[in-house]
This record gives structure tokens, C-alpha cells and sequence, in this order.
């Protein structure tokens, strides 16, 4: 279980006269759950942004299993494994339960006009073997979800819509998931429902790590192994959170951000 | 714009199944479409606009509605079937009559178009005010086409929506780079830019236009009158035929296209790019699919419309009749090419059979339109889930 999965150096993102990123440097160890955290507009979502290859960053280098995918498209990102969930929930709301999920599962889908468009019956063989991947998947975290998968999205409460974004992040099986404040928007009861299905989920699956971004200190406590701490973009501290939590700068950085 | 799912009906209609609900209502769609089609004052046709009315009321009210969409999704195949024997009947019925075959086979072909601008729109939603255009290009393929080249017409209208597409790809560039808003004007600038340059253009017949071959099948040729049981019939009825099949081609890929992963990534693309990124998706791919995919109906419509009215000019393919279009798929439901062919129906039909409407159409449909998007934004058929097999595990 050990190694390095994601290395950032030196990383920097501005946006015109704001530095987002300043020589931020993360790594993220195989099979860890590691906490971003730090106070508004300290850049957290904005290194997500460009490791998934939304930004390109302006200075930097970003190592993934072994490979620089400074500068790579966001599907070429994807590609190498790694699978995101948005801060504002990016879901298709018009769309049922299975089309969300089926779109993060794009890479493995069939994308051919015969296949698609003329021979239907491969075309069913298919989709049948991937509705009951996605069904298995989203029963992990809810079975009543599982039994409206032709439901949309858009008539379900939050904590499902948090839900079904994980899954559609997860379908892919990825090395490395990045979950930018899955408990937003979310009450104290379900954002405990929500982090007992991710630690499940991590339990089930071996070598996945997780970043995590998350503003409620007993959710970092409770699932993180590390922390990463952030403030005007660059990396302030790091630790387990015993550590970070006692550490002057951080208590600083917070208050000084209150 | 939420998609809404089916409830299943707990009891239908008068105890019938649901089949047989389906089947009464493609057969009253049958008599009515041929009424109308064949009314000629306009009381009588004021008079079926109030039964319309009445019997959309009635239908939703008793749940029948309900059960004819169950019926479309559970027994999919026979309900295509009898809709396009629903289609064969009132052509049958009209078999004598000029005018109305016309109007029937330029409603399936304004569908067919409109089928093609509901991928771009509806699903992928690049709105695409170029639609005539592209439908010219193909009547104008045709008219070269038959008239300088010995190619089978057949052929040719594979040909006019290839020619429509291969002209789509010089627009896709600045079509896909450009969002939203911008995408919409390069297309309005096509159009505009088309019927300009046809009317400049000696080689293409300038404001005159041309003369359009017929379409013919193995010695068929399709503007002699054909005769069955020793009664001759309108040669309108052949182009209502191919007309016919043509539209149900569309109508199938559509389906089809909506019903794969590839109408998947379509909406997915709609919906938000940057996400659609996010899981590898091709926006551009999608985008250059679904253009194209358009552009190949519209292009084939518009060459078989050619043949059929044999003549053309630029005046055919305004920038209005684009307008339409957009109409077309607006008033629908955008995303439901059931919806596109009612409305498909109605803009082409209603504005024939009243002359008020025909006078102030375009400022009619225009009102139309605004008033759907303010009151009724998802169109009189709202777009349902996608089912990817329909009647799959009892799903709805
Ligand atoms: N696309 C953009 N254009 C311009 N400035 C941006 C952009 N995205 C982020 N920023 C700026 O970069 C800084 C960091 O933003 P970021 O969203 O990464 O913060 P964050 O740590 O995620 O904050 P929060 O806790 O509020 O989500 C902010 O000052 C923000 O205004
Ligand atoms: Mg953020």
C-alpha cells in the first residue's frame, strides 16, 4: 500500500492579478484519505481544478502514477484514473439516476455509430451489463436509490444528489478521487450518513485514495489519515490532524480568516 | 426543464389494456389527420381545432393519454407499425387529391428536417438557425444533380444530405469553438450568407432558380400519375410514400441515437461541458456528431422537397423558414420527436387551411413561441427519461 499516487510541486495558478496557487506542493500516498483544508478562497477548489485539467496551471508540475499530466485535458486526466465531484453539485438534473452514473463510466462505454445506432442487440448486451454495475454500485449507498434508477435526478434531496455524484465519480474505478465538500448544503445527521458510505466505500476497495476538501473540523478528524492545510494558496501545514489542529499558524490562518 | 418520468397508470382507461388504447387513439388520429387535411372551408376546420381541444381535455382528464404513452414504450414496435399504417390510410384517402398530398408530404418532410435540428437543439443544444439552408443545400444538390448527371435519384438524396453535411463542416469550426449564444449567430450569418449567395450566383440560377429533376425507382418514375384498380391517383401520392419512409428513417436513427450512449454524451454535453469533460467526454466529438447527424436529414428532406416541387429558387429557403424550424422543435418539446412531429403538423398545415394565419404567420409563430417558452417551457409533449429499451424489465 505504499508509494506516492499523486505528486505536486511547486504548483502556481494565477487568474489575472490573483494567485490562487502559490508553489502549492501535495502528495497523496496509495490507499490514503487526505484532508485539503483551509479557509475561503484559499485555493482549495482551484487545485482540483487543475489537476482535473480545467486550469492549466501556470507553473508547476503534477506527477500521477507515474506519469507528468502537467497540462492534460481534463478527459486525458480522467483517463489516467482520476474521478472529481464539484463543490456545487454538477449533476444533470434533467437526467435519471443511471444516465448520471453511465456518463462518469464514459471511458468504457462503446462511443461507435454501428454499435450505437444500427447493431442493437450488442448495444442492449451492453447496457444491461452496465445498468447492473451502476445499480450494484449506488446500493452500497443507498438501497432505495437503487430501486429508482429511472428516476431524475433533479427531484431528489441533496444528500442522494451528493450520493449519486460519488458513484458517478466511482463507476470508473479510479485510483484517485477528489471530493471538493461533499457535505455542503448538508444537515450534521447526513453529512454523518454521507461519511460512513465513503469510509465503506474505501474499505471495499483497496487502493483507492481519497482527497478530501472539507470546512467541519469533526468530519477532517474523523476520516482523514493526513492533512493538507492551505491559505492564500500555498501550504501552511501538514500532519494528522492532532497535529495540524494544535499547530499556531493553522489556529492563525482560521482566526485570522474568521 | 425537468424530465419527468412515467407513473404507471393503476387501472387504465375503461379497463382495456393499454395496447388497445394506443391502437384507438392512432386509429382517431387517423380520421382526424385525414379530416383535416381534406377540410376545406374554414368552419370546418375552426370545428376540428375545438374537437382537438376538446379531446386533448377529455384525454387527460379520463388517463387514456396516460395509457397511449405506456403503450408507445411497452409495445413500441406495434405502435410504430400502426402509426405508419396510420399514415399509408390517409394517404390512401387522399389518393385523388393534389393539394393535400402536398401538404401531408411536406409535413413529413419539414419533420424529417425538424427530427434533425432536435439532435442539434434539443439534445446537444447548439440552437442551429441555418436549418433551410441546409435543406436548400440539399434541393439544390438535387437540382444539379438530376438535371447534369445520370446518378439515380435514389442516390441523390443520400447525396443532398451529404452535401449538407460536408458544407456543415466548414461552419462546425467556428460553430464549436464559439458557446451558446455565439454558436446562434454564426448560424443566422450562414443563412443569411446562403440565400445571398445563391442569388448572385448564375451558375445556380441566381433569384430564377432552377428546374428539379424528378425522383424515380427503377423505371418508377414518380411524377406520372400512378393507377391502382384502374383508378388514377395524384402523382403526390408517390412522393407522399417515399416521404413517408424517409421519415420514418429519421424518426428510427433519432430514436436510436437518443436511446445509446451516444444521445447519453449529447445531453451530457448540453447540459455542462465543463463536467462532460470531466469523465472524458468529447465535447467537440459530440458537438460535430450531432451537427452533422442534423445536417444529414435536413439535406436529404430538402432534396426529396426539391424533386417534388420541381423548381426552386432562393426564396425557398429563407432565413423565416429557418425560423420555423426552430419553431418546430420549440413548440414540440425540445428533445421529443414525438413532439416535433405534432408540432411539425401544425406549423405546417394550420397556416394553409386559415388564411389568417397565413397571412401573419411568421409573427404568429414568433408570439407562439414566446408565449410556450414563458408559460410551457418543455413544448406541448414534454420530453420523458430516456429509456434505453423501451418495455426493458417493465421499466416505463
Ligand atoms: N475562474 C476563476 N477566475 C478568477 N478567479 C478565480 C477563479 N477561480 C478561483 N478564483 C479565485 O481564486 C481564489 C481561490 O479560489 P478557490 O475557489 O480555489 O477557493 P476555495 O479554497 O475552494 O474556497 P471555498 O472554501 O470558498 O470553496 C479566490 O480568490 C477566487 O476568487
Ligand atoms: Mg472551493
Amino acid at each position: 500500500m505504499s508509494g506516492r499516487l499523486l505528486e505536486i510541486t511547486q504548483l502556481s495558478k494565477r487568474f489575472g492579478g490573483v494567485t490562487a496557487l502559490d508553489q502549492f506542493e501535495m502528495t497523496v500516498n496509495r490507499g490514503e484519505i487526505l484532508g485539503l483544508i483551509g479557509p475561503n478562497g484559499s485555493g482549495k477548489t482551484t487545485s482540483f481544478n487543475v489537476v482535473t485539467g480545467i486550469y492549466a496551471p501556470s507553473q508547476g508540475k503534477i506527477l500521477f502514477d507515474g506519469q507528468d499530466i502537467t497540462g492534460f485535458t481534463p478527459q486525458q486526466v480522467y483517463k489516467a484514473g482520476v474521478a472529481r465531484t464539484f463543490q456545487r453539485s454538477r449533476l444533470c438534473l434533467p437526467l435519471s439516476i443511471l444516465d448520471n452514473i453511465m456518463i462518469g463510466n464514459y471511458g468504457r462505454l462503446s462511443k461507435g455509430l454501428w454499435f450505437n445506432l444500427i447493431n442493437r442487440r450488442a448495444f442492449q448486451a451492453e447496457f444491461e451489463e452496465g445498468f447492473d454495475q451502476a445499480q450494484a454500485l449506488i446500493r452500497t449507498f443507498s438501497a432505495s436509490l437503487a430501486d429508482r434508477m429511472f428516476e431524475p435526478v433533479g427531484s431528489l434531496p441533496m444528500i442522494e444528489r451528493r450520493r449519486i455524484e460519488i458513484c458517478r465519480a466511482l463507476i470508473s474505478r479510479p485510483k484517485l478521487l477528489l471530493l471538493d465538500e461533499p457535505s455542503a448544503g448538508m444537515t450534521h445527521d447526513e453529512t454523518k450518513q454521507l461519511m460512513d458510505d465513503i469510509l465503506d466505500v474505501r474499505s471495499r476497495i483497496a487502493d483507492l485514495s481519497v482527497v478530501i476538501i472539507e470546512h467541519e473540523m469533526g468530519v477532517i478528524e474523523r476520516i482523514t489519515d493526513r492533512c493538507i492545510v492551505l491559505n492564500y494558496g500555498r501550504k501552511i501545514c501538514e500532519g494528522t490532524y492532532g497535529q495540524i489542529s494544535t499547530d499556531p499558524e493553522v489556529q492563525q490562518a482560521y482566526l485570522g480568516a474568521e | 426543464m425537468t424530465a419527468k418520468t412515467l407513473d404507471l397508470p393503476k387501472k387504465s382507461w375503461l379497463g382495456l389494456p393499454a395496447l388497445a388504447i394506443g391502437l384507438i387513439f392512432v386509429a382517431l388520429v387517423t380520421v382526424y389527420g385525414w379530416l383535416f387535411l381534406h377540410a376545406e372551408s374554414e368552419m370546418e376546420v375552426l370545428a376540428l381545432l375545438v374537437a382537438a381541444a376538446i379531446g386533448v381535455v377529455a384525454g387527460t382528464r379520463s388517463g387514456a393519454t396516460r395509457n397511449v404513452s405506456v403503450a408507445m414504450n411497452q409495445h413500441s414496435g406495434i405502435m410504430n407499425a400502426a402509426i405508419i399504417g396510420g399514415v399509408l390510410v390517409v394517404i390512401g384517402l387522399l389518393s385523388q387529391e393534389h393539394f393535400s398530398l402536398l401538404m401531408l408530404t411536406s409535413v413529413l418532410l419539414y419533420l424529417t428536417a425538424a427530427l434533425g435540428l432536435n439532435v442539434q437543439f434539443g439534445y446537444t443544444g447548439m440552437v442551429n438557425f441555418a436549418g433551410a439552408a441546409f435543406f436548400g443545400i440539399g434541393a439544390y444538390t438535387a437540382a444539379v444533380m438530376t438535371m447534369h448527371t445520370g446518378v439515380p435519384p435514389l442516390l441523390i438524396l443520400l447525396c443532398g444530405g451529404v452535401a449538407a453535411a460536408l458544407i456543415g463542416f466548414v461552419l462546425v469550426l467556428p460553430v464549436v469553438r464559439t458557446r451558446g449564444h455565439y454558436s446562434a449567430v454564426v448560424t443566422i450569418a450562414f443563412a443569411v450568407l446562403f440565400k445571398t449567395f445563391l442569388e448572385v450566383n448564375d451558375v445556380l440560377g441566381g433569384p430564377q432558380g432552377l428546374t428539379v429533376g424528378s425522383m424515380s425507382i427503377l423505371g418508377w418514375d414518380f411524377n406520372s400519375s400512378p393507377t391502382l384498380f384502374g383508378v388514377e391517383m395524384s402523382f403526390y401520392v408517390n412522393y407522399a410514400l417515399l416521404g413517408t419512409v424517409l421519415a420514418a428513417v429519421a424518426f428510427m436513427f433519432t430514436r436510436r441515437l437518443e436511446r445509446s450512449w451516444l444521445g447519453l454524451t449529447l445531453d451530457s454535453v448540453r447540459l455542462d461541458e465543463t463536467a462532460s469533460a470531466c469523465f472524458g467526454i468529447g465535447v467537440t466529438r459530440a458537438k460535430i456528431l450531432a451537427f452533422t447527424f442534423g445536417n444529414v436529414l435536413a439535406g436529404t428532406a430538402g432534396a426529396l422537397y426539391g424533386m417534388m416541387i420541381s423548381f426552386i429558387a432562393p426564396t425557398s429557403f429563407t432565413f423565416s423558414d429557418s425560423l420555423l424550424l426552430v419553431a418546430i422543435v420549440l413548440l414540440g418539446g425540445m428533445g421529443n420527436p414525438w413532439g416535433t412531429a405534432v408540432a411539425a403538423a401544425i406549423v405546417v398545415v394550420l397556416p394553409e387551411k386559415l388564411q389568417i394565419i397565413q397571412e401573419y404567420r411568421f409573427l404568429l409563430f414568433s408570439v407562439l413561441v414566446i408565449v410556450m417558452l414563458l408559460f410551457r417551457p418543455d413544448g406541448l409533449l414534454p420530453r420523458q427519461i430516456r429509456t434505453y429499451i423501451p418495455g426493458w424489465r417493465k421499466q416505463p
